[in-house]
């Protein structure tokens, strides 16, 4: 075990010397890799993130949502709809919501603004996102105001600051109670913007939906999981555009990777063949060649996929955002919430090692069972 | 010490470029002696020389080491006997650019897992009985001719092996550096090593140091 051990050593010893040696081959080498798992793993973070987004939001939006539509736009609800619907088997709860957007020339962002049915927010105060907390300065206690679409200016002291848990969820949130609300859009007594139902079993959301539709005729039900279909597949297509774009430049840079890391100089395979004549066995050179070939994968991994990292969380991935990202123009700065998943790291990991090993170990494999009387005649 | 029968190498056998660069060759080298071969260029003493120190194989015949009969072992354990009985000086030197003259000493050492501080004391040790003291952490192609080849005999004794190999060890050095390295030679067999060379140079065929002279033309044996 000792000697196992030392032998080890030895050879990570002569590895590290033999990449100080080529040092600007094995520097190149690093290089190339390095980007190139920065690239993959900048895409699947970024999408993964932006998936785990979506799930948030969805998880906290009803599993059915009635709008009424006239002349096919989104109208609002009049009074008397919640009570039409009456009770259907299945429905937890129907609420009519009220929400909608405002354009803070301040800042030139849009906000969400919402009256909650939930919790109650008190009359003349808010409770605002994270994003708007963050582009107009505020803290609880402060006082705000925004001009309304009539003209007329409304001042609220903020009550709270939402958690930080998702960015899509809430950053360009703004809730108030259904007074202010409906002072400041001028928004009809007892109208709503949509109706929300929850329906606890997944399996009877089509039936909620299809008796919906013939209670009322001109509304249309939206529902959850189709909600969650779009997203995903939008999300998917975008990651497709994203690789499909790159993939020229990932091609490019994974043949030159495998150029640089399998082709095996004369000098190198002079090496190996005085290696074997004093004693090495074929064995013992490609474990040092996997010592040299893990060592720079492992490096470019971790370098790469910790840039990646750096740039999806802290930098908001500029890199891709312009494809990758509908939202920019919503939100005044967008930071997503970092979400790793294991399975797809590990992945990366083997789609961007595995290969690399392969490369390195085919020819020094193929140059390592020469004869070793080759030395004699070099 | 070294038994050869019936030895036969053929390179690139069964195609039209076959050739027989050994034809039959029985021979017993002596412990604790040394050996030169001699013979034109082209007699096959590289080729004999690989055979003994277990670098090749015969395509025919037997070698036995120390009575044991070694040629149809595997690979594996043919570098284990080569590593641990054989010591080669190259032509060539075939010493590893890039690395220090320490480093290749210790290379012969490291499959077997000696522990580090062993291993160095010893290289340091050689390269200081083969005055190279001063310049063991000087990379390797920055050394002169002489100094090269005693690098690459302190590296043919890390393992301390039975048997020295040293295939044309004076072809690249000049008369005073070739009496040095006889001088060399000597005091390695004074202390027990068997001493195998070739060569076609009379200095050293014909130095006092080699006790038996072995002559071959077209891979035979010549009597003379
Ligand atoms: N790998 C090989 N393939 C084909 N022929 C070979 C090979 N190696 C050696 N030979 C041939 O075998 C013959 C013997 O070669 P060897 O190197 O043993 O001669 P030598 O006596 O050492 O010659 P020199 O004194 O020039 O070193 C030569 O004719 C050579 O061309
Ligand atoms: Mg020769």
């Amino acid at each position: 075990m000792n000697a196992w051990i030392e032998k080890q050593r030895h050879l990570i010893d002569f590895t590290l010397a033999s990449l100080a040696r080529r040092r600007t081959k094995n520097f190149g080498l690093l290089l190339v890799y390095t980007l190139l798992v920065f690239v993959l793993a900048s895409v699947a973070l970024y999408t993964h993130a932006l998936r785990q987004e979506a799930a948030q939001v969805l998880k906290q939006s009803p599993e059915i949502i009635l709008q009424r539509m006239v002349a096919g736009r989104h109208d609002l609800i009049p009074p008397g709809y919640i009570e039409k619907i009456g009770r259907i088997r299945g429905v937890q709860a129907i609420e009519g919501r009220l929400w909608g957007y405002y354009y803070d020339p301040v800042v030139k962002a849009n906000y969400t603004f919402m009256a909650p049915a939930a919790e109650a927010v008190r009359p003349g105060t808010l409770t605002v996102g994270p994003a708007v907390a963050r582009s107009r300065g505020l803290a609880p206690g402060n006082t705000i105001s925004f001009r309304a679409y009539s003209g007329k200016l409304f001042s609220f002291t903020v009550a709270g600051v939402l958690p930080h848990s998702s960015e899509l969820v809430s950053a360009d949130l703004v809730l108030m109670s259904e007074a202010d609300f409906r002072a400041f859009f001028a928004y009809p007594a007892g109208h709503h913007t949509d109706i929300a139902l929850s329906v606890a079993n997944p399996l009877e959301v089509r039936n909620v939906a299809a008796k919906l539709a013939a209670v009322l005729p001109d509304s249309r039900p939206i529902l959850r999981e189709e909600v969650l279909r779009t997203y995903a597949s939008v999300f998917d297509w975008r990651e497709g555009i994203v690789l499909a774009l790159l993939s020229a430049a990932i091609f490019a840079f994974a043949i030159l990777a495998w150029e640089k890391a399998s082709g095996l100089s004369a000098e190198e395979k002079r090496e190996i063949g005085i290696l074997k004549a004093i004693g090495w066995e074929t064995g013992d050179i490609i474990k040092m060649k996997l010592w040299e070939g893990g060592l720079i994968s492992f490096t470019a991994f971790l370098v790469g996929f910790i840039a990646a990292y750096v740039q999806v969380f802290r930098f908001g991935a500029p890199l891709f955002e312009p494809v990758l990202k509908g939202w920019s123009v919503l939100y005044p700065r967008f930071e997503l919430v970092p979400a790793i998943d294991s399975l797809q790291v590990a992945t990366l990991f083997f789609f961007t090692v595995f290969p690399y090993m392969a490369a390195v170990l085919v020819p020094i494999w193929r140059a390592a069972i020469t004869d070793p009387d080759a030395a004699m005649r070099s | 010490m070294i038994e050869l029968t019936q030895i036969r190498k053929a390179f690139n056998q069964g195609q039209p470029n076959e050739f027989w660069a050994l034809n039959g060759i029985d021979l017993a080298i002596e412990a604790k002696k040394v050996t030169a071969f001699r013979g034109p260029s082209g007699s096959g003493k590289t080729t004999l020389l690989t055979i003994v120190g277990c670098l090749a194989r015969p395509t025919s015949g037997r070698v036995k080491l120390a009575g044991d009969d070694i040629s149809g072992l595997p690979e594996r354990f043919l570098t284990d006997i080569r590593r641990s009985t054989f010591g080669f000086v190259f032509q060539q030197f075939n010493l590893i650019k890039g690395l220090s003259a320490l480093d290749n000493v210790m290379l012969p050492a490291f499959p077997t897992g000696r522990p580090h501080r062993e291993l160095r004391e010893r290289s340091e040790s050689l390269l200081d009985r083969l005055k190279l003291a001063h310049r063991r952490e000087a990379r390797v192609e920055w050394l002169s001719g002489g100094e090269q080849q005693r690098v690459a005999i302190a590296r043919a004794l890390v393992n301390d092996p039975k048997v020295l190999i040293a295939d044309e060890p004076t072809a690249n050095l000049d008369t005073a550096l070739s009496r040095e390295f006889m001088g060399i030679l000597e005091s390695l067999n004074a202390e027990g090593r068997t001493v195998i060379l070739s060569s076609h140079d009379p200095l050293v065929v014909e130095s006092a140091a080699v006790d038996c002279v072995v002559s071959m033309r077209d891979g035979q044996l010549t009597r003379d």
